[in-house]
Formats: structure tokens, sequence, C-alpha cells
């Protein structure tokens, strides 16, 4: 079947129609993709491996451990749920660590900027100035790069902080969310650190009490989500831009026929903001017309497409599961990649045609690939090198085959900035609307639809669950590839609305936004945690992140950051939905994850296997948090008397009152 | 749906940005950009503008960056397809709106300085009164802040039908709230013009203001509320959220809309919701019905004129406690200030005419009868137009908690209470009391009986806690009018010989006032018997009572415990309630001192003392006086030094009462510093100022206190008393 005519005959997994038009094509017959590996594979994943109970940590090993079978424990005695706890720990720590590297390299490119260094410059300065009371950083009377300089080392400081001093964004969090941190001892203190300590306390012999592991595994999450994330999302924005409300467009029908076409895939935007940049300098746009194009298309991938998306509208060909599929359009000058998410396979995809797949970050090569090292001190000269060698492949395109036809339009943009403003204009922005709709029960609650998309389940069922949330009233976020899979599937744009239930679809209609908010790339997860905070300040939901009708799921995860970000957001109080975790072999930890981690953090981790049975668990969850707050009773309208508007000169009246006079 | 809103609301703004930015650059090259350029009499500049950005737009010039500002707020038109989101955009479009329409309105009144009358009533040949002065707006602001006015309805268009029109005004006075009316529907017709034609009386007065027959004149209404929360609220300039959250929550108001909408409606529309200001309208526009930058729904649409008032408070959350009074007359206090004027008049009783007075006396439990009303002699339906008669109201009252201290509270009543009557006009009190019944009351059945069923039902339900049976007996027979006059007489000696002898030295207890922390939220008013509040309306003795009757309300005694300097007034007790009652923002109090922890204000002070340094003394004006003083400030300006609850010493509120009482600045000298007032003030005070200046031995001083006669700055009125020889120049320096 894999080498069938059409590549992929009878997979009924892609119902994704630009996908289907693409691989059956014969210029893509020759092309095997990952669904044709996973047929050829033909053989089931290890039942220890996916249990979580195949344990690698030392040479006494492997050992498999049957949970429950005196004999079947570790050599060292580890049981099942000290091995499923160690794995599952090190997958948040590596999924940390992959944010924590790519944060870094932001940081680094932040302080080169704020140096004038390269071509970027200080782009968003209110939110410089916002970070910088966070960091006590003083702004009175100085010039932006000075500023910018101090907090950009102050974060890169936080990478290696030896102190015991927590991180310093967790002072963003709620009050009784810092509270609980302290009290179980999870702050974070350094993004390295937590990585550092989690890998050691993993390593044979150390920390044998799934609970205790647990703690650090939540610590080293939150160390990404309110740390080296955070900081990633922070900077970055005020260096290209805060994300504003802007319309682009999706799948592959992006490509453009007469134009070289560069697709930039992976996750830092550092090259790809300066490959914008070099595309429209025109001395480049003149080698291109040399070359026979009309121009340069830049088309995004995975989570580098988010990022340049949300900032500069710039469209995304393909997500995850497409990367291929993009490269068999035989419409691909050249494939930049960064790190993260890039398949090997690309390289064996493109010998079909003339791409190249160009690497660009020292840490990230692969067979057949092409490296020319991206440096941040000459950015525009290494994008300009990029660039001209894709450039010069545009002769060499051979037959191609775009499907032009199959391009969504998309509205994309909604930082919590944009959320904030969105709700009330520049002089009443707030998260009020919000909260009062949450409250009067038009808006159920909040689902953060995040994360990868893989071959396990077909390439819709993002769009099921997310069709079935909207239907039930609940306004979903969306971040990473799940994001570009539901605007693939039409729903990231304000005409959507009529898929809505009547009461989301009402207020959708009266904001002018999609039932689904692109939030940005997977490492803006951190918007998600701030803008849920943001709700909870907002007040008349709770007091915590806890108490908010408010889910996350990750449901076609792949990557071990989908993990970490799992992982810290549980920390954080809110509860994630996966479709599966290696975690089934150990019942007991199992359990913890699943149902007694609610004790400790007000949240836990979810498991459902199919789409609706994913939407379902959602809903249920938003419906008892609604229940819990008492929001669900009818209320009778509050009409206001003399009586009641003179109480409020006691400050504890309605909850946004902005001012009580001169103090 | 609201994109049909929100992008018609767009359309408009750009329009109405376009037409006042051509306006604007028509007026610069007319007058320059020095011309100055204001809205008529207020302190507050441009006030929307002011109160949003801060800026002050005094010329022409200062016009150029606001309309900078009104081009960054003005968003892309919607697309019809693949929009962005349009609501933040919208709400922006309609501030953009607010700031252009101000500034075209404040040009209209450098071209066409009559284009409006500026006053509280409409002339014989102009209904339109244009933009609020401040005095029209500190007198309103009062009943705002105490609450007997909640809001008010700006009204664009108007119905067909004027009868329709009149009902709705009706039922909008009924409901206390003051109707803003602007421009015309597409039927070309507009409410003012309605009224008047159908006989309703318009004008401040009636709560019925014509503003303006245009769409730019809602930011008369707008900037209403924007002085509110500046002068009431001490909302800084430039503290936008604070404004409008504080108008969302504490002033009740609403846009009411008749007929199609245009674009330029809609631009206007989406600029009240910034303020919490909901739209309602009898067309079929779309709704929108989510809540959250109003309390409720932002528009309301399709309702029909029967429902159309009770739909606009609903949807703003507004609930007005009415009690039906049942006479055939409408009953409220929006019919307070209405006029019996000569054409209208009936009949008159009392006010020199006849003989005419009213009493108040407590009874035993046993000796009244609750709910008895009597008349004897004439009733209206027994005489002809102008048959005048005399008249006696005689209320006695009983109840286990009533004092006699309070009979002169609850008579004071009266005066509003008959006033609350559509029809009747009221005037004075006591044995000089008039009232004059018009045309309108007598065809609707007016009888001299209902004066005592309103008075019954009224004081029942205001003062329910302290009496428990009231009666009324009201005659028409001279004879009988006469044996009552000399009851009155009598017990009013009596009353004043008591209240004459009250000091602030005989009561161990004052009363705070925080009546107005709806509108002032740090502002705490101490009442002594020997400082009225500085609204002139609430006294010690209304203190008393009012505490008796709502044990946990606005009036709270304070133990003013010991007295640690008598000339500033300081007491221990009244130091630990103000601050804790103003939260810490107030932590001292001197009660007779101008410059030293003064007492702060709401802004509803009926006049404003402050210290003149060259001359050594004091000035006060009240609210009426419009023009300079000496200070080099009018009295809107003072107004913002001494308002909004924070403490400016050498400003202070103070009620008219005050400038004849024994404490009046005693920590600078008392009486003797004053030296300048306001003639219509000194007129009106004359008798008891004279009284006062005999009692301190100096019966000259009264000539010595110059007005605006001797002058309006601080040179002119320094020569006058060195002139004089007025003492204030022998004191020691105050300043």
């Amino acid at each position: 079947m894999a080498t069938s005519k059409t590549g992929c005959e009878g997979c009924t997994d892609i119902t994704c129609s630009s996908s289907k038009l693409v691989l059956e094509q014969d210029i893509a017959k020759n092309v095997r993709t990952a669904y044709d590996r996973i047929q050829a594979r033909g053989m089931a994943a290890c039942l220890f491996g996916s249990g979580g109970t195949c344990c690698r940590n030392c040479n006494m090993g492997p050992c498999q451990i049957i949970d429950g079978v005196e004999d079947m424990i570790g050599v060292c005695g580890a049981t099942a749920d000290t091995v499923a706890a160690r794995n599952f720990a090190r997958t948040v720590a590596a999924g940390a660590a992959a944010h924590g590297d790519h944060a870094r390299e932001m940081v680094k490119g932040f302080i080169e900027t704020a140096r004038g260094n390269g071509p970027h410059e200080i782009k968003d300065v209110e939110k410089l100035h916002a970070l910088a009371k966070i960091f006590g950083v003083e702004i009175e009377e100085r010039d932006v790069n000075d500023i910018a300089l101090e907090i950009g080392e102050m974060a890169l400081a936080e990478f290696g902080n030896q102190s015991e001093q927590g991180m310093t964004m967790l002072k963003r969090a709620t009050k009784k969310r810092q509270e609980i941190w302290k009290k179980l001892g999870i702050e974070p203190r350094g993004v390295d650190r937590e990585v550092v300590e989690m890998m050691h306390r993993t390593h044979i012999g150390v920390d044998q009490e799934y609970e205790n592991i647990m703690l650090q595994a939540s610590r080293c999450a939150l160390s990404d989500g309110w740390g080296s994330s955070m900081l990633s999302t922070e900077l970055t924005d005020i260096m290209f831009g805060t994300p504003v409300p802007r319309r682009a467009i999706v799948d592959l029908g992006v490509l453009k026929k007469d134009q070289v076409n560069v697709t930039v895939h992976g996750h830092e935007p550092l090259l790809a903001e300066a490959l914008c940049i070099a595309a429209e300098d025109p001395e480049m746009i003149e080698l291109a017309k040399k070359q026979g194009a009309k121009g340069i298309n830049l088309a995004g991938v995975c989570c580098t497409g988010n990022e340049i998306l949300m900032r500069r509208g710039i469209p995304v060909a393909a997500g995850f599961v497409q990367q291929e599929i993009a490269l068999s359009t035989g419409a691909v000058e050249a494939m930049v990649v960064d790190v993260q998410c890039i398949m090997q396979s690309v390289a064996e995809v493109a010998k079909n045609f003339h791409t190249d797949i160009i690497t660009t970050n020292y840490r990230a090569k692969m067979p057949g690939g092409v490296h020319i090292q991206f440096d941040e001190h000459a950015a525009l000269e290494s994008a300009k090198e990029i660039l001209s060698r894709a450039i010069k492949n545009y002769k060499k395109r051979g037959t191609c085959y775009i499907p032009e036809e199959t391009k969504l339009d998309v509205v994309v943009g909604f930082s919590h900035e944009t959320i904030n403003y969105m709700l009330g204009g520049r002089f009443r922005a707030s998260y009020r609307p919000l909260n009062d709709n949450i409250i009067n029960g038009r808006i159920r609650g909040v689902a953060a639809m995040v994360g990868c998309d893989n071959f396990k389940l077909a390439d819709d069922a993002h769009e099921i669950i997310a069709r079935e949330l909207i239907k039930n009233n609940i306004l979903v976020v969306a971040t990473g590839c799940a994001a570009t899979s539901l605007g693939r599937a039409g729903l990231v744009n304000p005409e959507a609305a009529r898929y809505c239930g009547d009461s989301l679809r009402e207020v959708c209609e009266t904001v002018g936004m999609p039932p689904v908010l692109h939030m940005g790339s997977c490492v803006d997860n951190s918007r998600i945690l701030i803008a849920l905070t943001q709700m909870v300040n907002q007040g008349g939901l709770g007091e915590d992140i806890d108490d908010l009708p408010a889910i996350g799921t990750a449901p076609l995860w792949m990557s071990e950051k989908a993990v970490a970000i799992g992982q810290y957001f549980v920390a954080s109080g809110a509860q994630v939905v996966f479709q599966d975790l290696a975690t089934s072999g150990a019942k007991t930890f199992n359990k913890y994850l699943l149902e007694d981690m609610m004790g400790t953090y007000g949240a836990h981790w979810n498991v459902a296997k199919e789409p609706l049975d994913i939407a379902r668990t959602m809903i249920e969850a938003i419906e008892s948090k609604r229940d819990a707050l008492g929001i669900n009773k009818k209320k009778e309208r509050v009409l206001f008397d003399m009586d009641m508007r003179r109480d409020l000169g006691d400050g504890s009246g309605l909850t946004d009152v902005g001012c009580h006079g001169p103090t | 749906m609201s994109k049909i809103i929100c992008s018609a609301a767009i359309r408009g703004a750009h329009k109405i940005v376009d037409m006042a930015e051509e306006k604007y650059e028509e007026a610069l090259k007319k007058y320059g950009a020095d011309q100055e350029v204001s809205l008529p009499n207020t302190a507050y500049f441009l006030p929307i503008i002011y109160s949003m950005l801060g800026a002050k737009v005094e010329k022409i010039g200062d016009m150029k960056d606001i309309f900078q500002e009104c081009r960054t707020l003005l968003p892309d038109l919607v697309s019809e397809h693949n929009w962005l989101p349009y609501l933040a955009p919208a709400l922006d479009a309609g501030m953009a709106t607010y700031f252009a329409e101000e500034m075209y309105e404040a040009i209209r009144y450098i071209e066409t300085p009559d284009f409006y009358t500026k006053t509280e009533e409409p002339t014989d040949s102009n209904l339109w009164l244009g933009a609020a002065d401040d005095v029209i707006f500190r007198k309103r602001g009062v009943e705002f802040v105490d609450g007997s006015a909640p809001g008010f309805a700006a009204i664009v268009g108007a119905p067909d039908d004027k009868e329709v029109a009149s009902r709705i005004a009706l039922e909008l006075q009924e409901k206390n709230l003051y109707i803003f009316m602007h421009d015309h529907s597409v039927n070309g017709k507009n409410m003012s013009q309605q009224l008047v034609d159908n006989g309703v009386q318009v004008g401040w007065n009636t709560r019925l203001v014509p503003f303006a027959d245009n769409y730019t004149s809602v930011v008369f209404s707008i900037g209403f509320a924007c002085r509110v929360a500046m002068a009431f609220g001490g909302i800084k300039p430039g503290d936008f959220r604070g404004n409008l959250i504080y108008n969302k929550d504490r002033t009740f108001a609403f846009v009411m809309a008749f007929g199609k909408v245009s674009d330029e409606w809609y631009a206007n529309a989406a600029g009240a919701f910034n303020w919490g200001f909901p739209t309602i309208s009898d067309y079929d526009i779309p709704e929108v019905l989510p809540t959250g930058i109003c309390t409720y729904e932002h528009v309301v649409s399709n309702v029909p004129h029967e429902e159309f008032v009770q739909k606009a408070i609903e949807v703003r959350g507004l609930k007005v406690n009415v009690t039906k009074i049942d006479i055939p007359m409408s009953f409220g206090p929006a019919f307070e200030g209405e006029r019996i004027r000569k054409d209208d008049l009936f009949m008159e009783c009392g006010g020199g005419r006849t003989t005419g007075v009213e009493v108040l006396i407590s009874k035993e439990m046993d000796e009244v009868e609750d709910g008895l009303v009597t008349l004897e002699g004439k009733d209206i339906s027994d005489i002809k137009q102008g048959e005048n008669l005399p008249i006696s109201i005689l209320v006695e009252v009983a109840g286990r908690e009533m004092q006699s201290d309070f009979e002169p509270i609850l008579e004071r009543q009266f005066h509003h209470l008959m006033n609350y009557i559509q029809g009747i006009m009221h005037i004075g009190q006591r044995d000089i009391m008039w009232i004059r019944i018009g045309h309108g009351a007598v065809e609707k059945g007016f009888s001299f009986k209902h004066l005592g069923k309103v008075l019954h039902g009224k004081l029942h339900q205001e003062f329910g806690a302290i009496l428990d049976k009231v009666q009324v007996k009201i005659s028409t027979v001279q004879e009988t009018v006469e044996q009552v006059m000399a009851m009155a007489k009598e017990t009013y000696a009596e009353r004043d010989l008591r209240l004459g002898n009250m000091t602030d030295e005989t009561e161990e207890v004052f009363y705070s006032c925080t009546l107005c922390q709806s509108f002032a939220p740090s502002h705490v008013c101490v009442i002594t018997p020997e400082r009225v509040g500085m609204c002139g309306a609430y006294n010690w003795l209304d203190g008393k009572a009012s505490y008796q009757i709502n044990p946990t309300g606005p009036n709270q005694p304070i133990e003013k415990g010991e007295c640690t300097d008598a000339e500033l007034g300081d007491f221990i007790g009244i130091n630990e309630f103000v601050n804790q009652a103003s939260r810490g923002a107030v932590p001292e109090v001197s009660c007779y001192s101008l410059m030293n922890n003064p007492m702060t204000a709401c802004g509803c002070f009926e006049a404003i003392a402050a210290m003149l340094p060259q001359c050594n003394g004091i000035m006060v004006v009240n609210r009426d006086y419009m023009g300079m003083t000496p200070s080099g400030m009018k009295f809107t300006s003072l107004a913002g030094m001494a308002g909004g609850g924070a403490q400016t010493p050498g400003f202070m509120g103070v009620s008219k009462h005050y400038l004849t009482s024994r404490k009046l600045f005693m920590a600078e000298g008392g009486l003797k510093r004053v030296v300048w007032l306001p003639k219509i003030l000194k007129d009106e005070i004359s008798e008891k100022l004279k009284a006062r200046c005999e009692e301190i031995g100096m019966p000259e001083l009264y000539d010595m206190i110059a007005t605006e006669e001797q002058g309006t700055t601080e040179e002119e009125i320094l020569a006058f008393l060195k002139e004089k020889g007025h003492p204030a120049l022998e004191m020691e320096s105050a300043v």
C-alpha cells in the first residue's frame, strides 16, 4: 500500500482534503509519509513502554515491571509506581528543557537587540514597561534599550539561578496559588537547575517516592510555564511586537505557483523574523525576479509558523503532521528548519524534488540537510544567505501541485493583551465582559486546545472536539499545531460563530471574534496562564485558577513538551485531558495523576480516548466548576436603588470599580 | 447582530470626525489658533476631553492634538468577511466621536454665540438651552448625590405622537430622572418641541432639558456625567477608567432613541457604552444583549412605547422606589421645580394675598386619628378661577419615638412634598407660606384634601420610624385660619428659643453625614448644632432625626470627645470618626477653621470660603454668583479646589447659614475676618448678618464687608478695606 500509486491509498486517517489532494498526485507517488510508516511498521506499541513501566535508568536492566506481580519489580526493587513516576518526570524534564533552551536563545537575542545589534528593535515599549514593573526595574527617564538590557540580563540570570529565591514571574500568579507552591516547596528557582535536579532525582537510587518525584516534576514544569516559556513569550513580544488581531490564511494552498516558496519550520522565531525582513529586501526580490519568480513567499510550518503568523500575518502552510506533505507539492524551494518537531523524514521526502532542507541551528542537523548556521550577531546576513540559496533553487522546480482551493481565512493574534483590549476598547479594556458572560452562562467556560498533532487519531480530531465544545457554548483558545489544525477546519474565523451554541454565538457576534482564539505557538501557552489569572483577578469566578470553569487539552500530543505543559497547567490549578499517558502500567501512580493530585493542586490529569469523549470530559468538568461556583443557579437581575449605590461607598461594592476618589 | 451596529458606529464616527475637523480648519483660518474656546461658564474646559485625556482645550490651537488623538482612535471600517474583532474599535470610535463633537460644539459657541440660550429655561424665541454651566451643574448635581435624581435619560429623536412623547416624559419624571433631549428623528420631530406644543413645561426646573436639536449635543449629556465624577467623586482629570466606571456604577443614565437610527446616532450610542449607558430603541435595529461594558444589555430594540420607560430602567439596572400617593395628579421630585405662572394660575392661598399658615405639632397617641384628613370651608370645586382663599394646614402627629425637637424637621418637608404635586407650587414656610394652584391640577380634579393625603403618606414613608399617626386639618375659613395662626406663632416662638439656646458646647454628640458617599466616596460631613451641613440642607436636628429613623444610615452620632483646641474646633472623637469613615483619607478635621484641616466637601456646597492673603481676610462666594471674585477665580474654579473630598487649606465649602453662626471661622478670628461677599448673598442674609455684627459689638462691620460693587480684585478690595478700616487688616496674619 505504501508504495502504491497514490502513496497512501486506503489510509482512512487522512481527512484533510489538501493532504489527500497532494498525495494523490503523480509527483507524490514515491513519497513515504508517516502514514505509510505506521502501516509499514506493522507492530503494536510495546506494552511496558506505553504503560510507563520499562526502566532503562541503569544498566542492571532494562527492567520490565508488572504492577502487582511481586517478582516483577526492578532489580533494584523499584516498584511500578516509582518507575512510571520517574519516566513521567523525565518526560516533563525533557519538555521543559526544550522550552528552556528555546527561551535561552530568545533571551540572548533580546539582549543583542537591546545592545543595538542586529536587525530587530524594541517594538512594544508599553509591554516592556509592564515587565519592568514585574522585575522591579526602574523606567523613569531611562532609555528603552537600557531598560531592555537590564531586564534581558535579569532574565538570563534566571536560567542559572543558584539561590533559593523563586523565579520572578511567579508573583504574577494569584496569591492563593503562590501560597500553595510555597507550602509545597515547589517554587521553581532556575530554569536549568530544575531540569538538572529532575534528572538527578530520577537517577538510579535517588528519589523513590512517586509523590515526591512529582513535586519536583511540578517544580520543573512550573519553571517552564511561569519561567522560560513566559520569558520567551514576553521578550519575543517586546522585540517582535505583541500580537494584535490580523487576517491570514492557512493550509497548503498558501504556497504560490509563481513565487519562491520558503517554508520555515520549527520553533524559534529569531531566524524566521530575520527571513521576513530579508524577504522584503529589494535585493532579494530582484534576485527572485532574475530567476523568473514573481516574488518570495514565506510560509510557516509548525510553531515557527505560528510565531510569524501571530505577529506578521505570514501564512501557515502546515502543522506537524503535514510537514512531509507540504514538501510533496514539489513547490517548495527550501524548508528552513530550526529546532524541535522536525521529522528526519523531510530530508528523504525532499530527495524526490528540487527542495533543500536547510538546517540552521548547530543543535539540530540531519543527514541529507544543508547546514547554514544562523548567526544571531549577523542575523540579516544569515537570512539572506539562506534565502539566496532557496531563490536559486526556483529554476530547478519541476512539476508541482498546489491545492490552491484549499486555503482558509483565519483571524489570529489573540494575545492576552488583545483579549483585554478586544473586550472593552482602549478606555474600558478588561476581562469583565468575559467573566460576566461566563457568570451569566452565555459562555459556559473556557477550553484551551493546545499542543501537537499526531497520527494516533484522524487529523480531524481537533475539529471534532472544538465543534462539540463551541456547540456547547464553551469558548476555545488554541495554540500550536492544534490551532493550525482548527484553522484548517475553518474555526479560527469570526464567521465560524454560526457553529456555536446560541449564547456563545451571541457573544462572538457582539465582540466580532472567532469562537476559537488563536493565542500563538506552543511556547505561548504561558499566555493562557496569564489570561486565566486575569480572569481570577477580574473577580466573580473564585479565588484561583482551580475555581475557574476552564480546562485544557492536548488531545493529539506527541512531543514531551506537551507533558511539561500539561504538568504546569495542573500545578497551576487547571485540569487537563490527554488522549493517553504512559502511566497506565502503575495503578497507584496512575490514580494519583488522574484523581489524587486534586487534593494537592486543585486539579488533576484526565485521560479520554476518543475525540467526543475528550469533549464530554471537558464539558462535564466545566459544568462541575460552574456548580461549585454557584453560577449555574438562575439569578434574578439586581436592580440598584439609592441605598445600594450608597453602599458602593465603602469600596466593597461592584467588583470593577476602578477609583474610590483621592487617597 | 452587532456587526451591523459596530460597522455603522465606525462609519458614523468617521463622518463626524471629518465634519468636526473641517469645522476646526475653518475656525482656525477665521479666528486663529489663539482664539479662546470653551463651553459656557465651566471650570472643566471641554469636560469629556478633559476627563478622559486630562487635556485642557482652551484655544482653538489646542484642538489639533485632540483631532490627532481622534484619528488614532478611529478604526478601519468593518470588512464584509473575515472581519477583525469590532467591539473594541467601535467603542474607541464612539469616544473619538465625542471628542470631535465636543470641539464642534465649542466652535459653535464662538461662531454663533446666541445659538443656545445659556439659561435654565427656554426663552420666548429659543427653545435650546445648550450645555449646562457649572451653576446649573452644581445645583442639579446635589440631586444626583442625595439620590433624589438617580440619573438621566439622553433622548434622541421623538415618537410621532406628541401625546406619547409627553407620556414618556412624564413617566421618566415620575421615576425622578432627568430627561436630556437632543436631535430630531427622521420624521423631523424633536421631543422638546413636542412637549412645548403639548403645553408641558420644559427646562431644568422640571427636569425636561431641551439641550439642542442636533446629535452633536449628546456631548452635553455625557459631559454632565463626566463632571459629576470629577466634581463629586474626586476622580482626577485623565483618569478615564475611574471616570467611566464611576458613571457605570453610580450615574444611572441611558440613551433612548426614537425612529430610524443613523450612522451618527450609532456612533454616539457606541460612545455612551464606554460610560455603561445602554441604548433603548423603538426601531427595528439589531440588539446587543451580552453584558460587560454596560451592567446589563447594551442595545435593546423594538420596544413598544408603553413599555419604553420600564424597559429602559430595567436594562440600566435601576430600582426606583416610588410610593404611589393616591391623588389624581402626578407626584415626584421631578415636579418640584415646576412653576405656576400667571397664565397657568387658577387660584392661590397665602403669600400676602390671603392669610396662610402651616404648622406641625406633636400630640399624644390617643389624640391623633391616623389618616384623618379634614377640610373645613370651600374646596377648589366650590370656587371660580381667581377666587383666592385663606388657608391653614395643621398637621398633628404622634409616635412612640416622636420628640418635639423633630417637629420643625417634619414641618420643613411640607415645602418639597407639596411641590412634588404636578400643578401645585409651594413657596416659603410657616406663616409666610404661599400656595399657587395651576389649571393643570384643577383639570385633573385637585382638592385641598390632596395636600393632606400627600403629607400623611409621605411623612409616614420617610419618618415611619419616629411617628405612628398623622392627621391633617385644613381650613379655608378665615376665622379658623386665624386661630391656627395664633397657635402656630406661639409654637414657632417656643421652638426658636429652644433651638437658639442649643450650642456646640451644650451637646455632647455631633452627627456625621455621608449621604453623598454614593457619589463622593471619601467625604464625611460633620454637622454640629452651630454648623449645618455645607449643602445647607441638613442641620444637627436632621442628623439626629435621621439617625433615629435609620440607625445604620448615613447620619451617625459622633461622641465629640475631649476638645483639644476650642478655637480650631479639634475634638478627639471627631477625628477618630472622620479618619475611619473616610477610610484614612482624612485623618483630622478642625471644625471651625479654614486654614487648618478644613472640612472636606463632596461638591454640593452652597458657598465656598477662600482666603485672600493680601487682604488678610476671607471671602465667601455662593453658587449662584457667576462673576469673578477677588480670589482670581470664579465659583466654578474654586469649587474644583474645595470639592471632591480632599482637604485644601484656604478653601472650604460652607452653607449660607454658617455665615451667621457664632462658630464661623473661629480659628481665624470669626466674622471679623470676612471681607467680601457677592451682593446677592449679602442681601440674602443681611438681617441675620447685621444682627451678628451687633452681637460682636461691631454694627459698622456690615458696611465694611465688600461686594463686587467695590471690586473683584484683591487690590480693589484692599483699598476699600483700608478706606473703611476693616478689622481684618489689624489681625494677625492668617496665612
